[in-house]
């Protein structure tokens, strides 16, 4: 019976080509967004995670306070004892700390009065311990243009936008005006050994990298730091996890009434991604309601047309015994294996798509170039598991749904009048 | 005598209504610019700058020329000794030691703070002539720190100008500015300042200690004592050059 209906399916095209094109379409779109929706989310965690919170962050209360504001000198004091603590009771992650700094990046002349200077915004991580994971992390090696990575103290990377926009060649001598911890002004000559491009406009406008040993020395932080990031070892944000870890790192350490106690605090509550996700993951399935509905009104609209231009042999078949509840069957089967046809191919489309789009990307960076967002400026789809399945269901039930209404028609046939509709 | 009376009746209603009169308040910032002078002076100072962490002090040496050109030079604590500023009309270099560099302070960092203090570079920079850039309106009298004052607003004439409006209490008797709110154009408090000593220094009212308070900071602000200060001193021209900078 199934291969009766298969084969009617095929040789009448027109009963079949709309439907499938339409579940097709939808199906295709679904798929992609999906997949570019996920895309977006792990980028945007992902830099975020890298380039300004960790998983979880550790500041001191005070700084916590006004974390937005770079307030260096709430920084907190006694690194190292809490480095190696975090190391033991929490292995599970990686600890590093970090120190971000504003100021200006100065160029001297033969003179050593000012040629060229800019406002930089500043990260010292930490470069020189071998085992540092801060390499892999930010992807040093691979985010250097020209020269190399800083070798020895007193080195630094500047991004090659900042470096092109100041004149200034790999080994010359850059000084950074900062303030110190206490508030002083500090200016500290370097040597820049390299240039580096992350692909982020936010970071490639004006950015300076350094060792955290060397600006703890310049900004006077000894044993300080602005932040200790910690990143779970397969770098997947999971909130939950990282609301569990900061309850039980805040229920030991942090003091009320000390405001420089250390404080954790999870990704999404650093950066705010937490409602940005949630409106993604809404955006997400508002686009599965939007994409069923509608299809399955198309769907409805040709399962009526088809049932117009089929108005005869519906009512043949009727005529010739039939039952109305074997011909609605018989119909919602002939629908299921348009909606598999044309799932399978919207999926296959879509995905192809999405793997397309996964590989070379999207490049966003003409409209970042006044951004703030820690986002990279080549947007990728990112295809997972549910985006094989994400658009198939839907695809399959929009068509059923469309035929399953459509399909009610044949019920108000009246046996009576079919002879006198036939002769029509 | 029968002749003259008349005469003198006009002349003394005449000296009456305009002794009367309030004074308008662009007369008021004139007479305090008036009190701030412009002559050559060699200031003594000292800067306590009070942070969540705990206090410091910083003491300095000003060389004053007019309105336009200074330099300072810091003499303590040792991380500030022997760093050197210079301002010439509206350009500011600094001289730092360490680096022996003598480096242009511009752009952004004007709006950064002097050596962790509730004073910004630009506030540094400014021009202390305010009826030069803000036109004034007497809004009200009060007494402050048991002195009788005008209250004066001032709105900027220049887009240019650090704060769009200000609010200050002036001393009607002494011509001082005793507390002063500066204001963003969105009408946000940006910093205060409040004058605690006032002395008398040949011949001129003079603000011994002033507090200074940047509002978006957190903190009890920054205290400024004037330690000694000589009018009408002999500068030589080569002090408010670059070359002195490194000396």
């Amino acid at each position: 019976m199934i291969k009766f209906l298969i084969k009617g399916v095929i040789r009448d095209r027109s009963r079949s080509v709309f439907p499938l094109l339409t579940v097709m379409i939808g199906v295709m779109l679904t798929v992609f967004l999906y997949a570019w929706i996920q895309g977006v989310q792990t980028s945007f965690i992902d830099s975020t995670a890298k380039f300004g919170t960790g998983h979880v962050k550790i500041m001191s209360r005070a700084y916590a306070e006004e974390s937005d504001q770079i307030p260096n000198d709430l920084s907190y004091v006694g690194v190292k004892s809490l480095l190696k603590e975090l190391r033991s009771e929490y292995p599970d992650l990686i600890w590093t700390p970090r120190i971000k700094f504003g100021g200006l990046l100065d160029i001297p002349d033969e003179q050593g009065e000012t040629r060229a200077q800019g406002p930089v915004a500043g990260m010292a991580v930490d470069i020189f311990t071998e085992d540092s994971p801060e390499k892999s992390i930010l992807n040093l090696e691979g985010a250097v243009v020209q020269g190399r990575l800083p070798q020895k103290s007193g080195e630094i990377l500047i991004s090659e936008e900042f470096a092109n926009r100041l004149d200034i060649k790999i080994g010359e001598t850059a000084t950074l005006i900062s303030m110190t911890m206490n508030g002083s002004m500090a200016v500290t000559n370097f040597t820049v050994a390299g240039t580096i491009r992350f692909g982020m406009s936010v970071m490639d406008r004006g950015a300076m990298l350094a060792d955290v040993g060397d600006m703890q020395t310049a900004l006077d932080m000894e044993d300080a730091t602005g932040e200790i990031l910690g990143f779970f070892q397969d770098f997947i944000y999971v909130d939950e996890k990282a609301e569990e870890l900061k309850a039980r790192f805040n229920a030991r350490y942090t003091e009320e009434t000390d405001e420089f106690s250390p404080i954790m605090r999870t990704l999404f509550e650093e950066s705010e991604l937490g409602d940005l996700m949630g409106m993604i993951g809404m955006f997400a399935g508002a686009i599965l309601v939007i994409f069923v509905v509608p299809m399955s009104i198309v769907l409805w609209n040709a399962g009526l047309m088809g049932s117009l231009r089929r108005y005869g042999e519906i009512g043949v078949r009727l005529a010739m015994g039939e039952s109305k509840g074997h011909l609605y069957r018989s119909m919602l089967v002939e629908s299921t294996v348009i909606g598999f046809v044309g799932s399978l191919l919207g999926t296959m489309l879509g995905l192809g798509i999405a793997y397309y789009l996964q590989t070379h990307g999207f490049n966003i960076a003409s409209m970042m170039k006044n951004s703030t967002l820690l986002i990279s400026d080549v947007m990728r789809a990112k295809v997972t598991p549910v985006g094989h399945i994400i658009g198939f269901f839907p695809g399959l039930l929009a068509t059923l749904l469309g035929t399953s209404i459509a399909g009610i028609g044949i019920y108000r046939r009246q046996t009576s009048r079919l002879m006198k509709e036939l002769e029509v | 005598m029968r002749k003259s009376s008349p005469i003198f009746a006009i002349c003394l209603i005449f000296v009456v209504l305009v002794f009367s009169q309030e004074p308008s308040g662009d007369w008021i910032l004139e007479q305090l610019d008036e009190n701030i002078g412009s002559d050559n002076k060699i200031v003594l100072s000292s800067m306590i700058v009070h942070g969540r962490r705990g206090s410091r002090t910083i003491e300095s040496k000003s060389w004053v020329q007019g309105r336009e050109k200074s330099f300072t030079e810091y003499l303590a604590p040792p991380r500030e000794k022997g760093t050197k500023m210079l301002k010439l009309e509206d350009q500011l270099w600094t001289y730092s030691p360490a680096t022996d560099r003598i480096i242009k302070i511009s752009g952004h960092m004007l709006r950064q703070s002097v050596m962790g203090s509730d004073l910004s570079y630009e506030d540094m920079m400014e021009d202390p002539r305010l009826l030069k850039m803000y036109s004034a309106e007497i809004v009200g009298e009060e007494t402050l720190f048991e002195r009788s004052c005008w209250v004066l607003e001032l709105v900027s004439k220049d887009d240019d100008n650090a704060y769009h409006s200000r609010k200050i209490w002036v001393d009607k008797e002494r011509f001082v500015a005793l507390k002063e709110d500066r204001f963003a154009r969105s009408g946000k408090l940006l910093k205060t300042t409040e004058i605690k000593e006032v002395t008398r220094m040949q011949d001129r009212w003079v603000p011994r200690h002033i507090i200074f308070k940047d509002v978006l900071k957190r903190g009890q602000g920054t205290e400024f004592i004037l330690e000694s200060i000589e009018f009408d001193a002999e500068i030589p021209e080569y002090v408010f050059t670059k070359a002195s900078l490194r000396k």
